[in-house]
Order: structure tokens, then C-alpha cells, then sequence
């Protein structure tokens, strides 16, 4: 008796269920949409949605502290110290430019968006920005520019700096010269001195030269046709 | 028809070649239709849009999907029984073709008005079977035999059900010609055979509980007829990648496919013609006529498309067993109870 009661249990059960999931099929026909079309339409994005990086190179100290605590060494910064005499200006946030910035490269391919670089930046020019449509059919145009400077100008700034140091150097040494006069060693003692004072130019004249050609610049909004096409 | 004792042997060659021709222009516009109707309420059931980019609302993905499979590779694979493989994409269209010949669209157009109407459907579309074995064996393709194994498992015992439901019709109409059977339910909703038909009020009153238990039990047999969803099991693409088609590319695949969907209407074409009052107006005198009766066959005939494909996207697949046991255990004994009991009330 009750295999039969089973049976037709069975038979009711799966008739009533059908219903119930077609009661609800039927609900969801009229529910609206919840694609959004996204070519067309987008998304907002959350405030700190951590996307394509940013510099506003115009207020950039080339302090290189953004390129340190990159995670994977996706910042490349070079910088030609300014001579005394050029006043660069100061930064939006009040902080005064010493350093040309000849190189500022981001390699976006290599980014890993964790945001590390936009927290020890001082005048906070570097930032994350909600632009995530950057393909390219290269990978070169992946490494973003965002110097100002032409390869002119680079140079212009290191003969100036090198001509300031030249001088500064035969300053220093004629001072020396001056002050112990008496003693003709003083200025094999004073060349070493100079050469550790003014050290770190000389290193990074040398990569500089090799990377110089690069003169373009992404917008923050662009669509990213930015690099050396 | 007189008209056509004029026309000479050429003419009548024509207006038959034109005849027949008209259920091929038929199936190609309502696949259309269907392949556009099935992924929309598809998406919206699923809270999806669908396709929206081909078109106003993606209305020319259909003829995109079509010039797609036109141009697409047609590849045999080297261990195919050519000659077979062939063949049975033609088999299972032909079938279904050739089924479609005696459905009355209207009462003024019926590919063939022959006394055997309701037999011949059931017969003929039984060559959909040979034609998918055919083309699952054709493959040489392990996921292809499973599927057409399957398939002719399943076509060959739904098949029982449906028969026996047809019978039920016939039982009450006296007549095989689909034609006649829909000719006895006109004058209105209340006529239609699903609601016992144009009977003394009492033998009518005691008919419709078994009507309406055999429309749905033929409903789900022809479910499983035309493999769909829940009774998919042939195509399975979860477990058969496409079950007996895996192995076709372009226009054959195009010809299975296409025959499937004409396959949905064939079983909805039949039922609307058993049950549901085929070509007649709901409404008795009311919106009647050929070009009205066209209307109302294609209309019931869509609703019923309709319903497979909501069933198919609210139902996950049954299991071999379970599929055997609806069938032998459930739909067969309850339709020998309902012609048990439609005998009874018709003799009494």
C-alpha cells in the first residue's frame, strides 16, 4: 500500500515542483536586466580603485622614493641635478624642484597595481587613476613616458650642471690652493673630495645617454596611445 | 482544388512543387524566430539581456548565426562511414519534412488531406530515429554513439505515450485525418478536445479530466521526442560534448539543427491540432476564416514552443533511469487508464 501511495507521492511531488520552478523561470521574464552594456555604459568605479598609475610630472621632485618601493621595479627615474643659479619652481604642494627630471618611465605591463608607489610620494604626484582601457598591440607602448624633457634639453641641463661643477671644482680647488699654499700636496688631497661630492651625476649620465630618446607623455585620460610610436 | 484541373501537367507539377515548398518556407521563418525567441527568454529568465549589439536588440543575430554556419569548414573526419555520415542530416530533415505534410495549417492548406493524417506523423517521424543512429554510427565517435544510443532508447519509448495520447483524439473524433479531427472541434474554446470536445454534456463533463491528463502527458512525450530539455539526454552537452552531432560542422550541422527546431513545432503542430483546436478560432465564428486559422495555428503552435523553452530553462537534465521510468512506469500505464476510461464514457 504505501508503494503505491509512493508512487503516486512521487508522481504529485514532481508535477508540484515543476510548477514551483517554472512559477519562478516566469517571475524572472520580467525582472530587469542586470547586464550592464558595457562598451556603451560603464560602471562606476569605486574611489579608490587602484588602476593605471598617473604622474603629474609638473609636480615631480624626482625624489625616487616611488621607484624604491616599487614591489616589481616597474619605475625608472633618472635626474640631473639643477645649478645653483635655476630657480625649477616649486610643486603645487609647496615643496622646491631641485632635480631635472630627464626620465620618469612606468612599464604599466609590469605593474602590479598594488598602489605602494602613490603612499611615500611627498607631493603626491603620482596616482592611481580609474582609467582601466590600456591594450596595445605592442608591448613597448605599455612603457609610459612621463617626462617633459627633450633629449635636448637633457643635455643642455648636464653640460650646464657639468660646467657648474667644473667650476664649483676649480672654485674649491683655488681655494684650497689658497689656503694651503705652502704645501704643494693640497691639491691631490682636494680632487678625491669633489669626486665624492658630486658622485652620483656621473653614475647616471652614463643610462641616461642609452634611454634618452623618449620624449612623449600619456594624458591622465587618454586612451593610452602613448610611447614611442 | 478545381482550379487546379486547368492548369495542364506543368502547371500542376508547379502549384504542387509550390505547394509542398510552402512548410520549407514556413520552418526556415520560424526557425528564425525560434533560435531568436529561444536565447531572449533564455537571457531574461536568467536576468541577461542577451544579444544586443546585431540590431535593434541583436534582431539579426539569427541571419548572423545562419551566414556563419553557411560559410563554416564542412568537415568529415577520416574514420567516418562517409556515405552514412552523409546521409543522415537529409534523414532526420527529410523526416521531419515529410511529417509536416500533414499538419493542417488552415483549413484551406494542408500539405497532404489524407485519411491516415495522425498515423502518418507518428510513422514518419519516426525516420528522425534511423537518421540520428545513422549519423551517431556515421561518426565513429564514442560521445556521438552514446548520444544516438540514447536518443533511439528514448524516441522508441516516448514514442508509446505519444502514440496512445494520439489515440485518445482519435478515440473521440473517429477520424485519423488530422484535418477532420481539427474540422470537430470548431465553435469555440469550449469545442476543443482538450476540454472534452463537442460532446453531450455529461459524457463531456466526465471526458476532461482524462483530456487533460493526456494532453500533458503527450506534451511531455513529445518533449522527449524532439530531445529537449529536461529530456535532453542525446545531446548532454555536459557529459556528450553534442551528443550524436559532435562530429558535424556548417550546413550538416545546420540541417540537424534546423531540424530540430522544426521538430518543436511538428509536436506542437500535432498537439495543437489533437487538442487544441488546430486552425479553429477560440472564439467560435469570431476571427475565423483561412487566413485567421493560419494565424491561430501558428499562434498555439508558438505558445507551445513557448513552453518547451521555458521548460528548458527551468528544468536540469533527467538521468537515463529516470527517463525510463517516466516512460514505462508513469506516462504508458496512465495513458492505458485514461483510454481505458475515454472507452468506457464513449461506449456508455
Amino acid at each position: 500500500m504505501s508503494a503505491v501511495k509512493g508512487y503516486f507521492h512521487n508522481i504529485w511531488l514532481a508535477l508540484s515542483t515543476v510548477a514551483i520552478g517554472m512559477k519562478i523561470t516566469f517571475k524572472h521574464l520580467f525582472v530587469p536586466a542586470v547586464t550592464v552594456q558595457y562598451p556603451d555604459v560603464k560602471m562606476k568605479l569605486p574611489d579608490r580603485a587602484r588602476n593605471r598609475l598617473y604622474v603629474n610630472i609638473d609636480d615631480c621632485i624626482g625624489c625616487d622614493q616611488c621607484a624604491m618601493a616599487c614591489p616589481v621595479d616597474c619605475i625608472t627615474i633618472e635626474t640631473v641635478k639643477s645649478t645653483p643659479d635655476q630657480d625649477l619652481g616649486t610643486t603645487s604642494t609647496g615643496h622646491k624642484k631641485r632635480l631635472h627630471v630627464s626620465v620618469f618611465d612606468i612599464d604599466i605591463a609590469k605593474c602590479c597595481y598594488c598602489a605602494l608607489c602613490v603612499y611615500p610620494c611627498p607631493t603626491e604626484c603620482i596616482v592611481m587613476t580609474d582609467v582601466y582601457e590600456f591594450s596595445e598591440f605592442d608591448r613597448k607602448n605599455l612603457i609610459y613616458n612621463y617626462s617633459i624633457m627633450t633629449p635636448h634639453e637633457i643635455d643642455a641641463a648636464r653640460e650646464k650642471l657639468k660646467k657648474a661643477e667644473e667650476e664649483a671644482a676649480a672654485k674649491k680647488a683655488a681655494a684650497a690652493a689658497a689656503k694651503a699654499a705652502p704645501a704643494p700636496s693640497a691639491q691631490t688631497l682636494a680632487a678625491p673630495m669633489t669626486g665624492g661630492a658630486v658622485g652620483t651625476p656621473t653614475k647616471t649620465e652614463g643610462s641616461n645617454a642609452a634611454q634618452s630618446p623618449k620624449p612623449t607623455t600619456p594624458a591622465p585620460d587618454s586612451s593610452g596611445q602613448t610611447g614611442n610610436s | 482544388m478545381d482550379a487546379l484541373d486547368n492548369l495542364g501537367v506543368w502547371g500542376s507539377v508547379l502549384v504542387a512543387l509550390v505547394w509542398s515548398a510552402l512548410p520549407v518556407v514556413f520552418i526556415l521563418l520560424y526557425a528564425l524566430v525560434t533560435l531568436y525567441m529561444e536565447m531572449k527568454v533564455a537571457a531574461h529568465m536568467q536576468d541577461r539581456l542577451a544579444y544586443m549589439r546585431t540590431g535593434w536588440h541583436g534582431t539579426l543575430q539569427p541571419f548572423a548565426d545562419i551566414l556563419k554556419l553557411l560559410q563554416k569548414e564542412d568537415t568529415i573526419s577520416q574514420a567516418a562511414d562517409k556515405k552514412l555520415f552523409i546521409l543522415a542530416p537529409y534523414v532526420v530533415f527529410i523526416g521531419t519534412y515529410a511529417a509536416f505534410s500533414a499538419i493542417p495549417f488552415s483549413s484551406i492548406y494542408i500539405g497532404s488531406n489524407i485519411d491516415l493524417g495522425a498515423f502518418f506523423v507518428v510513422a514518419v517521424s519516426s525516420l528522425v530515429v534511423v537518421g540520428i543512429l545513422m549519423g551517431g554510427w556515421a561518426s565513429n565517435n564514442k560521445w556521438s554513439i552514446f548520444g544516438a544510443m540514447r536518443s533511439a532508447a528514448q524516441m522508441v519509448s516516448y514514442e508509446i505515450p505519444t502514440a496512445l495520447a494520439i489515440l485518445i483524439a482519435v478515440m473521440i473524433t473517429g477520424s485519423l485525418n488530422l484535418q477532420e479531427v481539427t474540422k470537430f472541434q470548431e465553435g469555440g474554446i469550449h469545442n476543443w478536445l482538450i476540454f472534452g470536445g463537442p460532446l453531450p454534456l455529461t459524457q463531456k463533463l466526465l471526458l476532461i479530466p482524462f483530456t487533460l491528463v493526456t494532453f500533458l502527458i503527450l506534451f511531455i512525450a513529445s518533449l522527449a521526442e524532439v530531445n529537449r530539455t529536461p529530456f535532453d539526454l542525446p545531446e548532454a552537452e555536459s557529459e556528450l560534448v553534442q551528443g550524436f552531432n559532435t562530429e558535424y560542422s556548417g550546413m550538416r550541422f545546420a540541417m540537424f539543427y534546423l531540424a530540430e527546431y522544426a521538430n518543436m513545432f511538428l509536436v506542437s503542430g500535432v498537439a495543437v491540432a489533437l487538442f487544441l483546436g488546430g486552425w479553429s478560432s477560440p472564439f467560435g465564428s469570431f476571427l475565423s476564416g483561412p487566413v485567421w486559422g493560419l494565424f491561430w495555428f501558428i499562434g498555439k503552435g508558438m505558445v507551445l514552443v513557448f513552453l518547451q523553452i521555458w521548460i528548458r530553462w527551468t528544468l536540469p537534465r533527467l538521468r537515463v533511469d529516470q527517463l525510463m521510468y517516466i516512460s514505462w512506469k508513469v506516462l504508458t500505464p496512465f495513458m492505458f487508464a485514461c483510454i481505458f476510461g475515454v472507452g468506457l464514457i464513449l461506449v456508455l
